[in-house]
């Protein structure tokens, strides 16, 4: 399908050149093709990446199938549409993007064969991509070894960096201390119980968490319990949390244990508008799941949310629900997919190069003015300044924005006294 | 590690406690019937037995839609209806697989996993494919939801006191159907001797695809009671599947009452452990206690004996 758009367009252009040719008098009104003025590929390109004359291919790598697909499908969703946009706004480079799609399906073993697949066979310039942690583990040693770049969308524990990978997402401290300092100022909280699913970013953030709690915040952890991923049953979690009475629940409960843990929570009779709870899980994705009444009042904390009122915002959303449907909803790692290709283009056009090694020398610095977040600027670590904020669950499945940094906060991948 | 909390605290959690281990048995034993008669009186290892049950989740999401959308007086009410519905659609397509799939496996019981494993895959991506891969969210009636406070500490959840119910009126609706009726008769007599049972003119094929049927009617149902407490999306399924599995073979394949028993030991070995450590450990620790009661009874808790 591709070659046909491409033959089209060659043909569109010859015959454009035929006309242009026959009325050649008339050539300087004649609207320019656009990659008229685009830079020679060989100047651009020295690596042997896919770009041509006319287009450049990047890649969209994540789990379009298995149980990651709920997750992911909205990550998808955002970068189709950003390079929609970029195209429509005359390409990078005066060439357009086009992208090849590949299912990791879940497993991650998949993601790292699909990303040597895309690297490797397809050349794509970058990868659009992967969503849990053990994914991006899974194609870090791919990326590195065949020098690709990853734009990561997830918010994730942090404890990484690589020439290779731009985050796109929150790493942990960022997402959580400011958070925790809100609701310990506003709430006075001292008191605090977490609940998480038992893999590696709960755990690392919970650490994190406690760190802050007990030594900045000079609170107390009453608890902090684990319950497998997929679990369902939460009713002696619940009872501990009756317990032990804490000023507040912090939670990472993922996937569909968290529509398990609030409609249990709910059933128990704790009110979230009395028993304050802080998640870093959940956004309005999850919030489709688990229903508005029974969440409504939790507090959430990142880094976007679709409610945001500000003008690069009230774009993206009419833009994103005109192309995947009214009902979709968008949350934090959504829109963190959306940055992705706009950072890559920027990047690109920064560096004045399609080179990986250009690309990942010039990231640092690029700031992206039309973030439906605000604005970010990718920092020496390759993660992104950017504001975090704190949401409370409506009924209707949105987030009130409550409280947001006045600056942007710095990531800090490897925390010192926090690890 | 109990200390620092006063003697009426302790108490009510306690009651609490114990409410929590009878709403998980409640939840296994649902789960698990439907498996235990398509595995314990068939010989079928149904590995689809999750996607049976959210055929009926994803029914009582349309149902309640359908509600919402054109007889919103009548909301609160819909959900037994929803069940209903469910029973139906699960049975109807448990029907149809046996009818397709499952009646060409029986000499083979090995490859029934294989097929119906390969059956929930198709299934997941159809869920997928006609529902979308987000999960969705299944409006409950305003009576359903919360709980009924007893006193400061002990909280009934209504929706626990639901699936309890349900499941009791469940369990004895099977039992009289398997050990009072007459169809009853003929799937115990299949399953003791299938030739003799066909000699004696019972037909045997019928008796098959009745009882796979109702097996995945009883998912069916389990799976819209379970949009009360748990997520609906195209794998949700695949979170119960472990867990009715255990219940199932823990209890001896071919006994309803082994299903009851065994559901009831998991079920409260499990919350009191998960009182005292966290969910991860007291997980490994029933798992393990399983395994070595397994080891000692591979028949599971109640076998029935059979003439082979």
């Amino acid at each position: 399908m591709s070659d046909d758009t491409k033959q089209g367009l060659q043909s569109a252009f010859r015959r454009k050149l035929l006309m242009g040719i026959a009325a050649i008098p008339a050539l300087t009104v004649l609207p320019r093709p656009s990659f008229a003025q685009a830079p020679a590929t060989s100047a651009i390109n020295t690596t042997g990446l896919a770009v041509t004359d006319t287009e450049v291919t990047v890649g969209i790598l994540h789990s379009a199938t298995g149980t990651m697909a709920i997750s992911e499908t909205g990550s998808i969703e955002a970068e189709k549409l950003a390079i929609e946009q970029i195209n429509a706004a005359g390409g990078i480079l005066g060439r357009k993007i086009k992208f090849i799609q590949e299912d990791g399906a879940s497993d991650w073993p998949t993601f790292a064969e699909k990303a040597k697949k895309l690297l490797v066979n397809d050349k794509v310039a970058a990868i659009m991509g992967c969503w849990t942690s053990a994914s991006r583990k899974a194609v870090l040693p791919v990326v590195e070894q065949y020098n690709g770049m990853l734009y990561y969308p997830t918010f994730y524990e942090g404890l990484e960096q690589s020439k290779n990978v731009i985050y796109t997402g929150q790493e942990a401290t960022q997402q959580i201390l400011a958070g925790l300092n809100w609701i310990a100022k506003e709430k006075g909280a001292k008191s605090f119980f977490f609940v998480g699913s038992d893999y590696i970013w709960p755990r690392t953030s919970n650490k994190i968490a406690r760190k802050h709690v007990e030594n900045v915040l000079k609170g107390k952890v009453v608890g902090e319990e684990y319950y497998p991923l997929g679990n369902t049953q939460f009713n002696s979690v619940i009872n501990k949390i009756k317990l032990t009475k804490p000023d507040v629940i912090f939670t990472d409960v993922v996937g569909g244990s968290n529509v398990a843990f609030y409609k249990q929570l709910k059933a128990a009779g704790i009110d979230l508008s009395k028993q304050p709870l802080l998640t870093i899980s959940v956004t309005e994705d999850e919030i489709d799941g688990i229903g508005g009444e029974n969440i409504a009042g939790a507090y959430a904390c990142m880094k976007y949310f679709q409610s945001l009122d500000n003008p690069n915002n009230k774009a993206f959303v009419p833009a994103f629900k005109k192309m995947w449907g009214e009902k979709t909803v968008i949350g934090d790692v959504t829109q963190a997919a959306y940055l992705g290709p706009w950072l890559w283009k920027l990047t690109v056009e920064k560096a004045g190069s399609f080179d990986v090694d250009k690309i990942a020398a010039a990231s640092p610095g690029v700031e992206f003015k039309g973030a439906p977040e605000g604005y970010v600027r990718i920092h020496e670590n390759h993660h992104l300044w950017s504001k975090t904020r704190v949401g409370r669950a409506k009924l209707d499945g949105q987030f009130e924005l409550i409280y947001e940094t006045a600056d942007l906060v710095e990531p800090d991948p490897f925390p010192k006294g926090y690890q | 590690m109990f200390g620092e909390y006063s003697i009426g605290d302790l108490g009510s959690i306690f009651v609490m406690q114990g409410f929590a281990g009878l709403i998980l048995f409640s939840v296994y034993v649902l789960m698990a019937l439907g498996l235990a008669i398509i595995f314990g009186q068939m010989g079928v290892i149904n590995m689809a037995h999750g996607e049976f049950m959210i055929l009926g989740a994803y029914v009582t999401w349309m149902t309640s839609n359908f509600f919402q959308t054109y007889l919103p007086n009548l909301f609160s009410g819909y959900f037994f209806l929803a069940m209903i519905l469910a029973f139906i659609a699960s049975g109807a397509l448990g029907m149809l697989v046996e009818w397709g799939l499952i009646r060409h496996l029986y000499r083979r019981p090995l490859d029934t996993l294989l097929a119906t494993w390969g059956l929930s895959l198709i299934l997941q991506q159809a869920y997928r494919s006609i529902f979308g891969a987000r999960e969705v969210g299944v409006e409950l009636p305003q009576w359903m939801l919360g709980s009924m406070h007893v006193t400061d500490n002990i909280e009934v959840p209504i929706n626990g006191v639901f699936v309890m119910g349900l499941t009791v009126l469940i369990t004895v609706a099977v039992a009289y159907i398997m050990y009072k009726s007459r169809w009853g008769r003929q799937v115990r007599a299949v399953v003791q001797n299938r030739v003799m049972a066909g000699a004696v003119g019972i037909n045997t094929e019928k008796v098959d695809r009745y009882t796979f049927a109702l097996g995945c009617g009883i998912a069916g149902v389990a799976g819209s009671a379970f949009t009360m407490i748990g997520s609906t999306g195209p794998t949700s399924g695949q979170l119960y599947i472990v867990d009715t599995f255990l219940v199932v073979v823990f209890g001896g394949a071919a006994s309803l009452l082994g299903t009851i028993a065994s559901a009831f030991s998991i079920s409260q070995t499990q919350s009191t452990l998960e009182f005292f450590m966290s969910g991860s450990m007291a997980k490994v620790l029933t798992l393990l206690a399983v395994v070595g009661i397994l080891m000692l009874r591979p028949q599971g808790l109640f076998a029935l004996k059979v003439r082979k």
